[in-house]
């Protein structure tokens, strides 16, 4: 049973949520009865050595909702490119409805690659591109519409342990962008709470440790690992588990987005097997 | 419907009346029994907000009981090692088993600090600091028994930020972080999480009380809530003075709950952005 108040009526716009997090976000908000705007690239950018998502992924995502007897509307944008976005969460506005919570979840992982010599500067600018620019497109693309509603509203923006510690650090262009780009969500996410609270919109970020989606499973990331021990062990959890799963991040952010958390803004909520406390 | 917290055992310190009643009857609404300890007595410092008493933990009973929960209530004192461990150890015995901790005791004064008596400074300590480890102590070894375990403690935006006027109140709030962050690490392998809450303002006799008010309204005589209320808004981001003891309860709930079960080591505020303002 699902521990968080319903979100019956409630539209949830979430980025990335063709597969991995963002699927499981978009399936447990709609199982609470919310109403999904999904945007995903679903498309391969050049510095990413796994492969991204693709339309059949956010196909699947929409099956799932569905499947649920609720709504979405998926659209394919890049969160870097404000315009497109904007037209997507209109357009899903104008179907679904106001939207009262957003999770900026859409990102990307450069450094895990098994090419020994990337391009460090490209990584850097894509990572901090999409984890960093996206996620203040993706709150600015939809606040407007939330406070003009006047119901107040929450946020998450997915951070990482990353955006916290600076464990397993290696000077590459991809680790160095991402680092930076999660710390700097905890900023957005600050100086937002402090924003919007007035309008009652509630704005916290999560950490997970790794979490079990194709953005770590996969072959680029067992070579990375592989080439480099060191950060594997620097790696390691506090509790005895190697990752997470999807939907543990997913129940955090159902808690965090509920009016069980109705008094909870500018928070950073590790979801990390005591990583950050080790 | 099965409650969240269904066979679960659960206990409480500081549990008569205000947070740690609502943590009772929350725990206890999702299907945790109960052990629960209070001073139910004054605390010789504390003199700016009545003590609890016997009859509020009778009543705190009373209420569990009425949600078909069962529930071992003893009269202790943090600061007494050997009466938490008979309360505890006898409970256990009674319920069968020990699955979640909530240190939850606690008292507040005002001083300016150097017109703090010594004796003020100790008492404090002992309760907010070697209160919340003694309450640990006598409750580790049954969830270590039990397999594993989750411990929350009330810590405050005190444990996170200082303000003036209350040095014996906030450093013991921040040494409550010191001991999550030591017990996180040494009991992960054991399957205990533990983590600290950190209220703003929560509408108890804690906060709602003249001494209180006037330190938030700079002095002024005989300050009505509603005037409270408002210098209360004025120091968290959300507009609203205060929090419900129910939306701890709440926070806990999710903490100690299988939705957390990767959640450790955690300082989670509830404070309606008190601290990132
Ligand atoms: N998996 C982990 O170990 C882990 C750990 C901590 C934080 N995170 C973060 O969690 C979030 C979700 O990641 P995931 O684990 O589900 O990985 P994932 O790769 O499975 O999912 C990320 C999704 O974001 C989409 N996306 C990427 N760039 C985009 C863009 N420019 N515009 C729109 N969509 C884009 C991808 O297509 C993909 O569907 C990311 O922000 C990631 O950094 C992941
Ligand atoms: N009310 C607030 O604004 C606020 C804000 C942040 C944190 N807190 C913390 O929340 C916790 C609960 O406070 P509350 O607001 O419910 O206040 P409260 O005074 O109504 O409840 C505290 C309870 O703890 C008991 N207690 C005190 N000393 C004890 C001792 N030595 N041994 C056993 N029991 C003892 C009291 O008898 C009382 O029943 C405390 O730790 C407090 O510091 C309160």
């Amino acid at each position: 049973m699902a521990l968080t108040s319903n979100h019956e009526g409630k539209v949830a716009l979430i980025t990335g949520a063709a597969r991995g997090q963002g699927r499981s976000h978009a399936v447990r908000l709609a199982e609470e009865g919310a109403d999904i705007i999904a945007v995903d690239l679903c498309a391969q950018i050049g510095s990413v050595a796994y492969p991204m998502a693709t339309p059949d992924d956010l196909a699947q995502t929409a099956k799932e909702v569905e499947a649920l007897d609720r709504r979405i509307v998926t659209r394919q944008a890049d969160v870097r490119d404000m315009a497109a976005l904007q037209a997507a969460v209109d357009e899903g506005i104008a179907e679904l409805g106001a939207v009262d919570i957003v999770l900026a979840n859409a990102g990307i992982a450069p450094q895990l690659t098994s090419d020994p010599d990337p391009d460090h500067e490209q990584a850097f600018r894509d990572v901090v591109e999409v984890n960093l620019f996206g996620v203040r497109n993706t709150v600015h693309a939809a606040v407007p519409s939330m406070i003009d509603k006047g119901q107040g509203g929450a946020i998450v923006l997915t951070s990482s342990t990353q955006g916290l510690t600076g464990r397993g650090g290696d000077g590459s262009g991809g680790m160095d962008g991402y680092a930076a780009a999660k710390h700097g969500v905890v900023g957005l996410m600050r100086t937002y709470a402090n924003w919007l609270a007035e309008h009652k919109i509630r704005v916290n970020t999560v950490h997970p440790t790794g979490v079990q989606t194709p953005m770590i499973e996969n072959d680029e990331m067992t070579a990375y690992m592989e080439a480099n021990p060191g950060i594997s062990a620097a790696l390691e959890n506090l509790m005895p588990v190697e990752s997470v799963e999807a939907v543990d991040i997913s129940n955090a952010i159902a808690w965090l987005v509920s009016d069980h958390a109705r008094f909870v803004t500018g928070v950073t909520l590790p979801v990390d097997a005591g990583f950050t406390v080790k | 419907m099965a409650g969240r917290l269904e066979g679960k055992v659960a206990f409480i310190t500081g549990a008569a009346r205000s947070q740690g009643r609502s943590h009772a009857l929350r725990l206890a609404e999702e299907g945790a029994d109960i052990i629960a300890v209070d001073i139910a007595a004054p605390v010789e410092s504390i003199g700016m907000y009545p003590p609890a008493t016997e009859d509020d933990l009778a009543e705190t009973v009373r209420q569990v009981e009425a949600l078909d929960r069962r529930i071992i209530a003893t009269k202790a004192d943090v600061r007494d090692p050997a009466a938490l461990k008979s309360a505890v150890d006898d409970g256990v015995a009674q319920l069968g088993k020990l699955d979640i901790v909530l240190a939850n005791a606690g008292v507040f004064e005002i001083f300016p600090a150097l017109e703090l008596a010594d004796s003020a400074w100790q008492e404090m300590i002992d309760i907010n600091l070697t209160g919340v480890w003694n309450t640990c102590k006598a409750t580790l070894p049954h969830l270590i028994e039990n397999g594993g375990g989750a411990m929350v403690l009330t810590s405050s935006t005190a444990g996170l930020k200082g303000t003036p006027n209350t040095i014996h109140y906030t450093a013991a709030k921040h040494g409550v972080v010191g001991i999550m962050r030591t017990l996180a690490n040494e009991f992960a392998a054991n399957s205990i999480r533990v983590n600290t809450v950190h209220p703003t303002g929560v509408d108890t006799v804690m906060i709602q009380n003249e001494k209180t008010r006037g330190l938030f309204l700079g002095g002024a005589e005989n300050p009505t809530r509603e005037q409270a209320a408002e210098a209360f808004e004025a120091t968290n981001a959300l507009p609203v003075p205060w929090v419900e003891a129910r939306d701890i309860s709440n926070a806990i709930l999710f903490l100690v709950s299988d939705e957390a079960r990767y959640i450790t080591g955690v300082t989670l505020p509830v404070d309606a952005g008190y601290t990132v303002k």
